[in-house]
Formats: C-alpha cells, sequence, structure tokens
C-alpha cells in the first residue's frame, strides 16, 4: 500500500542524496577497496602490482580447514539458535500482550549489557575453580581435578549461541507475533495431531522469520573473531581471527586478509541470494 | 530547513571530535601494564601534560598497527629486535640526544646496544627473563618445573592438561620449542624449525591458552599450573598471590630489552624526548621498576630500589643460558607459516 | 483473539531453562559486582568499593565521553539522512529504486567485521583522515543510516495516504504537509530509529575496533582491554551501570513510542 502522493518534485531527490553519497563513500567504496586490495601483492603493507598470490594463498589446507570450521561452527550456532529460539519466540507470542512485551524485552536485554563482558562472565563461570566446576563437584559429579570447560570448542559455541541468540528471536517473534494461531485451533479441530499442525500451518507460514534469522546468526557467527579468542583460548583460528590478524597482527598478509574477506562476503550474498529466493516462493 | 542546518553543525563539529584533548598530549602506546599509574601522573602535574596510553600485546601487533598507518603516537615501546626491524623499515624519528641528558644514568650493560650502537632511535627501558610462573601447591605433587622439558614433554604435560598457558607471541613460544630442542631460538634452518613445530604441536592438546596478557590473572585464580610469561609479571602475581613462583628454564631462555622510542610520525617529538630523560631520572626509574617488578637498566636507581624487588629480578640465575631475538627480516616468514599451522589446526 | 491451548509442561521448562541460561552470567556479573573479593569466583563480603574505584577511573570516564561523542555523531547524522532517504524511497518512483533500497539496507545484513576493516583501508589508503573519533563516528553512521532508513520506511509505509491528501487539499504546500502531518506521525519510528542507533553504537566493539585510533578508546574498546588483562571486579561494576542504564532507556524509548499515536 503506497503511502501518501507521489511526488515528480525533482527537490524530493535533494532528501535521498546525502543518504545515497554518505553510503557509496563510505561503504561501496571501502568494499571495492577490500576486493582490490586481495588483487594486489603482499608488502609492508602492500605493493600496488597485480598479484594473485593472495587467492593462492587463501587455498592453502591450513586456511581451508579455517573456513571449514568457521562454516561447521557458524551453522552449529545457527540450528542451535533455531531450536532454542523458535520454542521461546512461540511460548512468548502466546502470552497476553503485557507479559508478551515483558518476557520479548528480557530476551532482548542481554543483547544490550554489552556483550563483551558476557563473554568475559562465562569465562568466569566455566573456568577451573569456576562456579560450573564448584557445582559439578558439590554435586559428586567431577573427579579430583578441577574440571575445565574453557577454551574449548564447546565454550566456543556456547559463546556464539549466547551472543546471537537474540538475532534468531527477533525476526522469530515478529513473524509469529503476526501469525494467526485459531489457524492452528482450525487444525486441531479438523482433527490434526500437534506435530501435524505445526508442520504443516505453523512452520511453511514462519518461514520468513525463520529465514532471516538463520541468515542474520549465520553471517554473524562466521565472522565472529571475539568469541574465539576470549572462550576459545586463541587455539581455535576462525574465519574472523584470520582476517583480524592478517590485518592487525602477525603474519602480515592484507592481500589474503583481504582475499578472505572477498570469500565471506560471497557466502553473504549467496545467502542473500537464498533469502530472496525462498521470498519469492511465500504467498 | 532545520535538517540542513543540522546536518552542517554536525558535519563542522566532527573533525573536533578527535582533538578534543588539550594542546599538550603525549600519546603513549605500550604493553599492557607497562608504566606505573603515578609516574604518568607526576609527568603530567609536573610539566602540564597529559599522557594517553594506548595499549599492545607483542611487537608484531605494534609493527603491523604502525605499518597500517597509526599515526599520531608520540611514544612506543619496542623490544629489541623490533626496534631492528622499525629502523629497517624507516619509520622512527632520529633521537635529539640533547634532550636526553639523563642518558647517562644507563647502567653500562645497556648502553651501546647491539640493535642500536649510538642511541639513535631508542634508549632502553625496562629489561626482563622469560620463563615460567607456576603454582607451588600445584606442582608439589609431581615437582617443581625446572626447564621447557616441563612444558614441551608429552609426558610430563599431560599431567597439566588444560592448566598450562603459553604466550601468544610468536617469536617467543617457537623461540621456546627451539632451545628446548637445543637449537639456537633465531634459527632460520628448516629443518630445525620443522622439529621446533612438531613440539608446539604435541604440546598444544594441553595447552589451555596461548596469552600474553591475562597469564597472571590466570595464575592468581590458580586456573592456570604452568604459565609461559614474563619475570615482572610473575613477580606481581607473586605479589597477590605468594603461592606463585617463577623459574627461569635450565635449557635456557631469552632476555629482553624493552625501548622507548619515537615515531617519525610523532607530532609531539620534543615532548617524547622530555618524557623519555623524566623516565630515566633514578627516582623515577625505581618508582617505575618497584611497582612493575621489572629490572631496570638505570645504574643510578639501583640505590633506590625496594629490596623485596631487588633481588630476585636483578640476579640472573647463574649457569643459565640467555638469549635475545634477533631479526630474522625476511625469514620471519618461515616462522608465520608455522605459526600460523599451530594456530590453524 | 487468544485461543485456550495449553502450554506442556516440556515447552515451559524450556522456556524457564532459556531465560536461566541468558540471564546467568549477568546474574552473575551483578552479583560479583559487589563482592569484596578481587577473583571473581569467591564471594567474600559485601562492598560498593568497586563502583568507587570505577568512579575515580579516569580511563573509564574519558572512554565514556569518546563513546558518548561517537555514538551522539553517528546517530545525529544517521537518523537525518536516513529519514530523507525513507521519505524519498517511498515517495519516488524512479528505475533505480529497488538497488537503491537494497543498497541503503545493505549495512543491516553486512558482518562488522568486514565492514569495520574496509574503512580501516579506506582511512588508511585513500582518504586523508586520520583514524580516530571522527573515523569511528564516521562508521558507526553508516550501519545508522541504514537502521533509521528501514526503520523509518516501514512506517512511513503503513500511513494513511489520506491525511497528507486531506492536508494538502486544505493548502497546505507540499513542505508544510510534510513537516506539520508526516513528520509528526512517523516520530515514533524517527526516535525509535535514533535510539536504536544511539545503542548499537555505544555498544559496538568490532568496527570501532579497526578504525580506532591513538587516545581513541570508547568504552567496549576499553572494556575489551579490561577483560583481556582478566582485571577487577570494577568490569563487572561497570558492566552492571552499563546494564541498568540501557534497561532504563530502553523502556523508556518502549514507552514513548506506545504513547504516541
Amino acid at each position: 500500500m503506497r503511502a501518501g502522493p507521489v511526488f515528480e518534485s525533482p527537490r524530493l531527490w535533494l532528501a535521498l542524496v546525502p543518504a545515497a553519497a554518505w553510503l557509496v563513500l563510505f561503504f561501496v567504496v571501502p568494499l571495492s577497496i577490500v576486493a582490490l586490495i586481495s588483487f594486489l601483492r603482499a608488502g609492508a603493507p602492500v605493493e600496488w602490482v597485480i598479484d594473485v598470490g593472495g587467492y593462492a594463498r587463501l587455498a592453502d589446507p591450513l586456511h581451508v580447514t579455517v573456513l571449514l570450521r568457521s562454516v561447521g561452527l557458524a551453522f552449529a550456532a545457527m540450528l542451535l539458535c533455531l531450536i532454542v529460539g523458535y520454542p521461546l519466540a512461540y511460548f512468548i507470542a502466546r502470552r497476553p500482550p503485557a507479559l508478551r512485551r515483558l518476557l520479548y524485552f528480557m530476551v532482548l536485554v542481554p543483547l544490550w549489557a554489552n556483550s563483551l563482558v558476557l563473554i568475559y562472565a562465562w569465562m568466569v563461570l566455566l573456568r577451573p575453580n569456576g562456579v560450573f566446576d564448584q557445582l559439578l563437584h558439590w554435586a559428586g559429579l567431577a573427579g579430583d581435578a578441577p574440571v575445565s570447560m574453557l577454551y574449548t570448542p564447546a565454550a566456543v559455541l556456547l559463546g556464539l549461541v549466547y551472543w546471537y541468540l537474540p538475532f534468531m528471536v527477533y525476526p522469530l517473534y515478529a513473524s509469529l507475533e503476526k501469525f494467526d494461531f485459531n489457524l492452528l485451533d482450525a487444525a486441531y479441530d479438523l482433527g490434526a495431531s500437534r506435530l501435524t499442525a505445526i508442520r504443516r500451518v505453523l512452520w511453511p507460514l514462519t518461514l520468513p522469520g525463520v529465514a532471516v534469522g538463520c541468515l542474520l546468526v549465520f553471517i554473524q557467527a562466521l565472522s565472529a573473531f571475539i568469541v574465539p579468542d576470549l572462550l576459545g583460548g586463541a587455539k581455535s583460528m576462525m574465519l574472523g581471527n584470520l582476517i583480524q590478524q592478517r590485518f592487525l597482527s602477525v603474519p602480515q598478509d592484507w592481500p589474503l586478509g583481504a582475499a578472505v574477506a572477498v570469500a565471506l562476503l560471497a557466502v553473504v550474498g549467496a545467502g542473500l541470494v537464498l533469502y530472496y529466493r525462498l521470498q519469492r516462493t511465500q504467498p | 530547513m532545520l535538517g540542513r542546518i543540522f546536518i552542517s553543525a554536525v558535519l563542522w563539529a566532527l573533525p573536533f571530535a578527535g582533538m578534543a584533548a588539550p594542546a599538550k598530549t603525549l600519546h603513549l602506546f605500550n604493553w599492557d601494564n607497562y608504566l606505573n599509574p603515578q609516574v604518568a601522573k607526576d609527568f603530567e602535574k609536573e610539566f602540564g601534560v597529559r599522557v594517553v596510553e594506548d595499549k599492545f600485546a607483542s611487537n608484531e601487533d605494534l609493527l603491523a598497527k604502525l605499518q597500517a598507518g597509526a599515526g599520531g603516537y608520540d611514544l612506543i615501546v619496542p623490544s629489541d629486535y623490533a626496534v631492528r626491524i622499525l629502523t629497517r623499515l624507516g619509520l622512527l624519528a632520529k633521537l635529539d640526544r640533547n634532550n636526553i641528558p639523563n642518558l647517562k644514568n644507563l647502567s653500562p650493560r645497556f648502553r651501546s646496544p647491539a640493535y642500536d650502537r649510538g642511541h639513535d632511535y631508542s634508549v632502553p627501558y625496562l629489561w626482563g627473563t622469560t620463563g615460567i610462573g607456576y603454582s607451588r601447591k600445584g606442582t608439589a605433587a609431581a615437582g617443581a618445573p625446572r626447564g621447557w622439558d616441563d612444558v614441551f614433554n608429552p609426558d610430563k604435560a599431560k599431567r597439566y592438561r588444560g592448566r598450562i598457558s603459553m604466550l601468544n607471541d610468536m617469536r617467543e613460544t617457537i623461540g621456546a620449542a627451539l632451545i628446548y630442542r637445543g637449537y639456537s631460538p633465531n634459527s632460520t634452518n628448516p629443518t630445525q624449525l620443522e622439529e621446533a613445530k612438531k613440539v608446539l604441536l604435541a604440546q598444544k592438546p594441553f595447552v589451555a591458552k596461548y596469552d600474553s596478557e591475562a597469564y597472571e590473572d590466570s595464575l592468581v585464580a590458580a586456573e592456570t599450573m604452568l604459565a609461559h610469561g614474563w619475570s615482572g609479571e610473575v613477580f606481581t602475581a607473586q605479589a597477590s598471590n605468594d603461592d606463585i613462583a617463577f623459574v627461569v628454564p635450565k635449557e635456557g631462555s631469552f632476555l629482553f630489552v624493552d625501548n622507548l622510542a619515537v615515531p617519525k610520525t610523532s607530532k609531539n617529538k620534543p615532548l617524547a624526548e622530555q618524557f623519555i630523560n623524566y623516565l630515566l631520572r633514578p627516582d623515577v626509574a625505581a618508582k617505575n621498576s618497584n611497582f612493575l617488578k621489572y629490572p631496570t637498566p638505570n645504574a643510578a636507581a639501583k640505590s633506590k630500589l625496594d629490596p623485596k624487588v631487588a633481588g630476585a629480578n636483578y640476579e640472573l640465575p647463574p649457569g643459565i643460558k640467555f638469549y635475545s631475538i634477533e631479526d630474522i627480516d625476511v625469514a620471519g616468514k618461515l616462522y608465520e607459516t608455522i605459526w600460523t599451522e599451530l594456530k590453524a589446526r | 483473539m487468544m485461543s485456550t491451548h495449553r502450554v506442556s509442561a516440556g515447552l515451559r521448562l524450556h522456556v524457564v531453562l532459556t531465560y536461566l541460561f541468558l540471564y546467568l552470567p549477568l546474574g552473575v556479573l551483578v552479583l560479583f559486582s559487589f563482592s569484596a573479593s578481587r577473583y571473581a569466583t569467591v564471594w567474600s563480603g559485601f562492598t560498593l568499593d568497586w563502583y568507587i574505584k570505577l568512579f575515580g577511573n579516569e580511563r573509564i570516564a574519558e572512554a565514556f565521553v569518546n563513546s558518548l561523542i561517537v555514538a551522539g555523531g553517528a546517530t545525529a547524522i544517521a537518523t537525518v539522512f536516513g529519514t530523507a532517504a525513507a521519505f524519498a524511497l517511498s515517495r519516488l518512483r524512479f528505475r533505480g529504486r529497488a538497488p537503491m533500497e537494497t543498497l541503503v539496507s545493505l549495512p543491516i545484513v553486512m558482518p562488522e567485521l568486514v565492514q569495520g576493516i574496509a574503512l580501516l583501508l579506506l582511512f588508511a589508503l585513500v582518504l586523508p583522515i586520520e583514524l580516530g573519533l571522527a573515523t569511528i563516528t564516521i562508521a558507526h553512521s553508516v550501519f545508522g543510516i541504514a537502521y533509521v532508513a528501514v526503520l523509518v520506511r516501514t512506517r512511513l509505509d503503513g500511513l494513511d495516504p489520506q491525511l497528507e491528501e486531506a492536508a494538502r487539499d486544505l493548502g497546505a504546500s507540499a513542505r508544510q504537509a510534510f513537516f506539520r502531518v508526516t513528520l509528526p506521525l512517523i516520530m515514533p519510528g524517527v526516535i525509535g530509529g535514533a535510539l536504536l542507533v544511539f545503542t548499537l553504537s555505544f555498544d559496538d566493539f568490532v568496527i570501532a575496533f579497526f578504525v580506532t585510533g591513538p587516545g581513541a578508546s570508547t568504552l567496549p574498546i576499553e572494556i575489551y582491554s579490561m577483560v583481556k588483562r582478566g582485571v577487577t571486579p570494577e568490569i563487572n561494576a561497570l558492566a552492571t551501570l552499563i546494564l541498568f542504564g540501557s534497561i532504563a532507556l530502553i523502556a523508556a524509548a518502549l514507552h514513548l513510542q506506545r504513547r504516541t499515536v
């Protein structure tokens, strides 16, 4: 539904110019520079000579390992966020309006409490002699030595899920809130089981929300570098760490860093294409 | 109309946001916890300036940040070999020694170092050794660590699975593995480096984390039992928790000298030199050293040192070979490959 | 409208566990900000010392001010540019509109890491703007514009066209119609967008980390270096304050939104 009269006035164009110019200068151009750098030769920091060394080095088995690990963890994080987030969003969407707003607000609060410090809090919880360790010992579930859940891939996964869960819940909730639950009731009246009703009524109609949530979480998790650094003990390099180190630490290799960034952008692009494709199949 | 005024106001104010500091500000780029805050405050008061400190965690981070064009730092603190690299890359400003008369306070041992013969670009700041910080109680059962063997030998390391911390520093950690294997820690021999790599990969399952900044905290919190670390940090941990002890590995280890240098892009060179001169005052050097628990290269400061600090830090354990990290130029690529493989596997 | 469908015990348990999961670290954080022990694994007596120390901490105070400056600047730019763009996109018909719409919303999906690196390269290699508060502000304004544009656009599209037409019929010029009818109607969306951008900018670490310069530490950058050091429960105190501050701010925003039309 188009709102308001359509203006042919040339002055309306002016309204678009600032944003457009700003975005071209500070968004499009920088990204193009990244793509350009990926085709230059490594130097200190770069030499202005066209060279595909960056991509050649990207194909190195080590880097491929990092890529695969990142994709794996990001995918696992996405699935876990979905499994945890969907029932949660469903539950909230079915509450009376006042309670609904409160519960939803409560999901977003950790997002605003500064993610870094929360990761730190998880470190405190998971470290040897930390809270979980003491709990396990008290429950008699651990042996003599202190147990450390920290600095493991599991800890990284936990951190990723914790950090990105709100990004899954937000679109899911938006979708579920618009959902007409009477449809479910109708399905039950027609004799459908709980599972069938969910599978054939709820899920397909909330798919857009699921798609957005999965897309957001996957892309963000793929480029994470703080969580693997802090919760993983700087031991399991992910794409984010790779890029960050190639630019701001050792070994410095801007073309390679840029190539990885381009690869990351390609994944983002693929995800977006998939999403639009999905959108078009929706009624 | 309103919008346009708003926009112009914001755009006009933007550049000033970056210049929020008063005219005389010294931008220091330093290791974490490597300057006594009281010393900085005293300098600020005496000279009527501000000292703003940013932190980095390794020489490589420092190099990368400077090469990425981070201008605006007035004073940086590179280690010995980093001074060499920075000079080689032409990133350091030549110091005006007339502004640093207190250079005479340096102990002869630290004058005219190999990496900067005439103190043209750098002035020694603090020195220290690399070793292993450990929990006395935690290691009592198996025996206190004496050398690299205790962290690298899988039979010994597995006892402390998940409680070992190694420095997140390419040259230090690979260097330690090289020394363990009986080679020079500055080796550029591919076969020797390959051996060092194998040692590190074999050790990785027992390592909790690679960390150059928080191991002091981990030791005190008894999260880590064996921490590859720098002397001053471990002694500071010991001051909080006297169960912590420090040992220099018997196979040999690094002795490092950290220096003060001024990047070419500095806009406050005279002020930076003033600060260097200030830090060379005997009482200031002693105040700094007592707080950080790192030995000072300042001979005139010796008499003002806290005896509790002066003892353990200053005496190098006899019979141990000390190495310096050296600038190996392009051969650094070999180290970088190993480091990447260690982190990526 | 609400069905009487019962919620299974399993679902209830799931929800309870999830909230527990979400709030456990928060609880630990807040709890140990009052603990006298320097190491946040042991409780040893109630104290407000960390809060007192926090207020005397110059670095944090400076970082806090820096964060405010950056967030304020980014919000200002984003709100003005974004609202203008949303209006134009909603009203204009032109061939490049669809790509333009995609461009404007792209920064939301783009990984922060890539945006940060890209801008670092821009400032380091192309534009002679020195890394510092200005560059962080610019960086934040980019995703800010995107968020505001999307939010305001949604609001605009949902407006009843008759209201504006009525104003025009009564003799108002296009400009008057905008400022006196449309703008007040979309104001909740604009304010909501502005608050969102402010919060995002204030809390952003990744982008700021890459484009920051000497002495331009924002609060998240400062916190990161404190966390890496593993220092005192001052962080806990700081986080607790930020938490309650954010809650207050967002609650106020939500309340405001509900009150206006």
